[in-house]
Parts: C-alpha cells; structure tokens; sequence
C-alpha cells in the first residue's frame, strides 16, 4: 500500500500561489461577465462552463491541495466528477431529444 | 463444524467488547463509545426496532386490504400508513442494515484492523440515524399526520399535501448524512487500514460489496439530500423548481429521486450479496467459484445500476432516446446480477452441503433474489412496463428483491454472525421452525401480488374490485404466517443471547476468513497483534471438509 506516503508538508504552498490563484479567479469572474454579453449563439453556454471549469481546476489542485495528496485523492474526485457528468449525459437524453 | 487452532484460544480468554473497559459504566459506555463493535450493535438495537414497527404497519395495511371497501382504517390513515411503511422499510431498515450493523461490526476485522478510520464520525452517523428515525416516527403523532405521499414523495402532490411533508422530508436528509458518513467510513477504512498482506483480491467478498456500497453512497446519497431539501424550499417559497403550476417541471423531481433513490437499491442489495458469499462457502466446504468474477460484478453493479434509474418512469413520457437508452442499461445491469448467481450455484455443485439456519436463509435468499431481479428484468421492457407500471406486480418485485433479498440476507446475517458477536448460540432446531414459516408465508404473501398485478390490481389503492379480493385474502393469511416466523425467529435469538449455549471456540462454522480466527466475542482491539495475511479468504484444503481435494483426485 503506497499510499501511506503523504507529502503536503513539505510542499505547502506560500501565499503568494494563493494570491496569484485568487487574482486568477476574479479576472476569470470578471471575464465570465464580459463575455456573457458578446452574443456566441449557442456557444454561449459553452464558453462559460469552460471558463467555470478552469476556475474549478484551480481551487480544487491549489486551495484543496489536490495537487499535493496522493493518487487515491485525485482518483477519488476524478470518479466524482465522472459520476456527475455521466448523470448529466444521461438526464439530458430526455431533455435533448423529444 | 471445526475447532481452528488458531491463536488466541490457548492463552485464555480476554475481556471482550462486551466488558466495560474505559472510565464510563453502563449505558454510557455504549452510547458513547467510539469502538466499530459497539456502534454495530447500536444500529443492530435501531434497525430490529424500526423494523419491528415497520413490520406492524404493513400488517396493519394486509388486514385493511382483506375487504374491498375499507376494514379497520379509513383512506386517510391508509395513505399514511404505507407511507410511513415505505419509508421506514427503505431509510431506515433496509439501508443501513447490512452495512452499518455487520459491515461496522465485520469490516474492520476482516482486513484487519483494530477500528474504522473515523471512529468518531461513526459514533456521529448513528446519531444522526437514531435523530432522522425519531422524527419520522414523531411525524406520526404531531399535528398534521404523517406524510401521506408514498415513499417517494412524488410532486406535486408533495408540495400540496397539508400532512408533515417537511418534517418527514427533513427526517430523510439527516438519514441520508448518517448513511454519506457510513459509505466514506468504510472506503477510507478499506484504502488505508488493511492489514499487511491483505491486499484487494484477498479480502472477503463481503469486503468487497460494502467498498462497492461505499462508492454509491457517498456518490449518489447527495442527490436525493438536495432533492429533497429542494422539495422542501418549493413548499415554504413556492420558487417554482417541480411544481408545474409555477412553471417548474415534475419530471426533474423524477429524475433526481431516482438518480439515488434507484443505486439505493444497490446499497441495499449488494452488502446482502456480500453476505451471501461468505455464507455459501463455508456450508458448501467449498473454496468459491469465481471469486473476481464476484468482487468485479460488485463494482459493475455499483457502476450500471448509476446509470438505469429512469427506467422508474417509463410511464411519465420519456423521450424516445432515453426510454431506449435507459431499457437496454437496465437489461445490461441483470448480467453483474446474474453472474453471481451462478457462481453460488456453481460453488453450491459437489459441495458437502450443511443446511444450518443461515445456509437456509442464503438459499432462501438466492431463490426469492431469482423471482425478484427476473420480474425486474420483465419491467424492463419498454411496452410491459406500459402495462404494468403501478400495479401490484411492482409492489411484489420489490418485495421480492428487498425482502426477499435484502431481508433474507439480514437474517442469515443474524443467524451466521450472531454468535460470534455475542458469544452463545440459538436453538438451531427452533431456527429452522423460524426459517420455514419465513419462506412459506413470505411467498403466500407475495406471490399473489404478481398475479394480481398481471391482472390489473393498482398500487397503493384502498379500494379496490371484488375480484381481486382473493387474492388479498390469500396475501393477508400469508402475512400472518410470515409475522409468525419472524417472531420464532426474534425470539428465539433474544433467548439466545440471555440463556444461549456458550460459544468458545473462535471458528464457529469453519469459516477462513480473518473473523473467525480472532477471539469469540472479540476483544475492543480485534486482534492482540496485527495478523500478516498469507493466504486466500477461502482456501478450504486445509479445512475439516477438503473437499476440493477429493475433486481433484476424481
């Protein structure tokens, strides 16, 4: 069992990471309102959840400190993520397809 | 029957789990007590009585039901009653039975561990559990009534009805969080507290159906938590989210019930199949057949039973593609199903087979299992379903699969662990008693709903067409043979545990795995020394019965 080798001791990150990732978000938020108003059809929706899911990227390996757990974490958020986007694929085969 | 010779018996007997060993005394010491074993039997305590009360209402719902027009009760108390029988039945029984009393109290010792990994979070899941179940018995006698919406609280009757939707709705949330914490207990304890050699293909298949019990429960419980918590903010807002009078959409209730409520039915059925694979070897003196095979199928269950919920709605209006989507995952999620099935059976083949009370239920279960996942399968297609969605055909499958099952399971459980967790045995011969009246008056009861259903009986109906009254009266004589066996059989293991033969020896059954080796009743750390595992959950060559061998020679 390798997973017993934790290491976020001696990988915490400074504030400065953490400033840096909070300015990162607030510009992605003010960049999720800009574009909200240039008309990309039905790209639209796409751009934003793009966006969301970088802000997401970011305060789950930084802020969460995914990036410093071992596999089993990341594996675990991984099957999580899996799960929910599967039960949106599939909810959507009745909201999509009348 | 085996004596092992395994360590701990010769040096005497340590004070078990049962002896107060910290500074607190009594009551105390229990109910607030961190130690995996303890909490077991709490929820052992929680689950019998709710369960007991489960059992009076849908007695009290066969006795209704023996007349067409009303016999005891009026409609109102009708509604309410197989409301509350559903939701007690389904939350608070059938959920947490398997895994939160012998996964508790089994899991840790058969990876070999001393506890769970949060033992304070299981302390605080049951709880939660005892709180959630409280207020769904108090939703009875205050003001109001009871939730009369059935167990699934369908909208838009949900938001209108004037009985304590919201307290019950409450009451299932908590009752949620209580089984969220359970899943994340045993997962955590399975990815880091095996015991050195114990690696994933040598632990217990039991092991094996609650990691996969695990994965559903954290991943789908949430869902219906938010769902209902939703439900609850439509009726005191009116925001318009299901009810379609506000401009909501009824259909999404649906779908996000199910989305959990139906991987529900997995965190009720694989435990019981994890149980049932540790009960066949040991009766059959048989090494497994196809272990993988079943631990693999676990996670598949886990995996496509996520995917087939809306085939609950085939009825409401699905478009074509999820309707065709959604039928052929339900036919795919049997296959998991199905092969374990086989494996038991081929386990079962040349195997010098005991017929002790548990291997009794196991069988049990296996035949009531068969009848349920295959009129399941039958639901599965499209048109049939047309035909038999809310008829008494559905009330009988899930019967089937459930209590058939699950509930079968439960009692094999009861039947196969018992004396280990306490350390003195049941009247065996009174056992079987039990068993047979179970078994007969469980099909007298459930198998005319088959038929009627087929025929046309609708569901949760207080009236109902003379024609059908047979029927009724068949179910409802088969429910009093049913409670009958039941109360054997609870009796017969509460006398067991007062005036039971004192059980000694660590191998009850001649069972391989690690709880068998470890002392009878354990002790609070499970093991003296954290065992190194060498070998295989079910090697039986070495057993009293080596009946693998002579397979060989032959």
């Amino acid at each position: 069992m390798d997973d017993n080798k934790t290491s976020h001791i001696k990988h915490t990150p400074g504030y400065g990471i953490y400033i840096l990732v909070w300015l990162a978000l607030v510009t992605l938020t003010a960049l999720t309102a800009t574009v909200a108003g240039i008309s990309f059809g039905k790209f639209s929706i796409a751009v934003a959840l793009v966006i969301a899911m970088i802000k997401s990227y970011l305060v789950l390996s930084e802020f969460m400190h995914l990036k410093f757990e071992m596999k089993a974490f990341r594996i675990f958020v991984l099957v999580a993520i899996l799960f929910f986007l599967l039960l949106i694929v599939l909810l959507f085969q009745n909201y999509s397809y009348y | 029957m085996s004596n092992s010779s395994v360590a701990l018996d010769g040096k005497g007997k340590l004070p078990s789990y049962l002896i107060d060993q910290g500074k607190r005394k009594g009551l105390l010491a229990w109910l607030l007590s961190t130690d995996h074993k303890r909490i077991a039997i709490l929820y052992m305590i929680g689950v019998l009585s709710f369960f007991a009360v489960g059992v009076s209402l849908g007695f009290i719902i066969r006795l209704e039901l023996l007349t067409p027009q009303g016999t005891i009760i009026d409609a109102q108390a009708y509604n309410e009653i197989f409301t509350l029988h559903g939701v007690i039945m389904i939350f608070i029984v059938v959920i947490p039975a398997i895994p939160a009393i012998f996964g508790n109290f089994f899991l840790p010792i058969m990876i070999g561990a001393k506890d769970v990994a949060f033992p304070r979070l299981n302390l605080l899941s049951w709880y939660l559990y005892i709180i959630g179940g409280t207020m769904i018995l108090l939703s009875m006698v205050l003001p109001g009534g009871a939730a009369d919406t059935g167990w699934t609280f369908y909208i838009p009757y949900s938001v209108r009805t004037g009985t304590n939707m919201i307290f019950t709705l409450s009451a299932v949330f908590i009752l949620g969080f209580s089984s969220i914490l359970t899943g994340m207990n045993f997962l955590t304890t399975i990815h880091r507290l095996r015991a050195p050699g114990m690696g994933w293909f040598k632990m217990p298949l039991f092991t094996w159906s609650l990691y996969a019990t695990g994965w559903i429960q954290l991943l789908a419980t949430p869902i219906v938590g938010i769902t209902l918590l939703l439900v609850i903010i439509e009726r005191v807002f009116g925001v318009g989210l299901f009810d379609p009078t506000l401009g909501g959409d009824p259909m999404l209730f649906q779908h996000m019930f199910w989305m959990y409520s139906h991987p529900a039915v997995y965190i009720i059925i694989v435990p019981a199949m994890g149980v049932i694979s540790e009960i066949i070897p040991v009766f059959a003196h048989r090494t497994i057949f196809g272990y993988k095979f079943i631990a693999y199928s676990s996670i598949a269950i886990a995996v496509f039973g996520s995917m087939v919920w809306a085939h609950h709605m085939f009825a409401v209006g699905l478009s074509n593609n999820a309707e065709f989507i959604f039928s052929l995952l339900t036919f795919l999620v049997a296959i998991p199903s199905a092969i374990k099935v086989f494996n038991w059976t081929a386990t079962l083949y040349k195997g010098s087979i005991e017929l002790e009370a548990p291997m009794l239920y196991a069988l049990a279960f296996i035949f009531l299992f068969s009848i349920g996942g295959l009129t399941g399968i039958i639901q599965g297609a499209l048109n049939v379903d047309i035909y038999l969605t809310d008829t008494y055909f559905i009330v009988g499958h899930i019967h089937y699969v459930i209590f058939g099952g699950t509930g079968m399971a439960l009692f094999a459980a009861l039947h196969y662990w018992l004396p280990k967790m306490f350390g003195r045995m049941y009247n065996k011969k009174v056992a079987k008693v039990a068993f047979w009246h179970i078994f007969v008056g469980f099909n007298i009861l459930y198998f005319p709903f088959l038929i009627m259903g087929w025929l046309g009986m609708p569901r949760r109906s207080y009236h109902y067409l003379p024609k059908f009254q047979i029927y009724h009266i068949i179910a409802t004589v088969g429910s009093w043979i049913l409670v009958a066996g039941l109360l054997i059989m609870f009796i017969n293991l509460l006398r067991s545990l007062r005036t039971g033969e004192i059980v000694t020896e660590n191998n009850i059954w001649g069972g391989e795995s690690l709880e068998w080796k470890v002392q009878t009743p354990p002790i609070t750390e499970n093991f003296e020394e954290i065992p190194e595992v060498t070998a295989a959950p079910y090697e039986y060559k070495d057993n009293d019965e080596p009946v693998l061998e002579k397979e060989e020679v032959n």
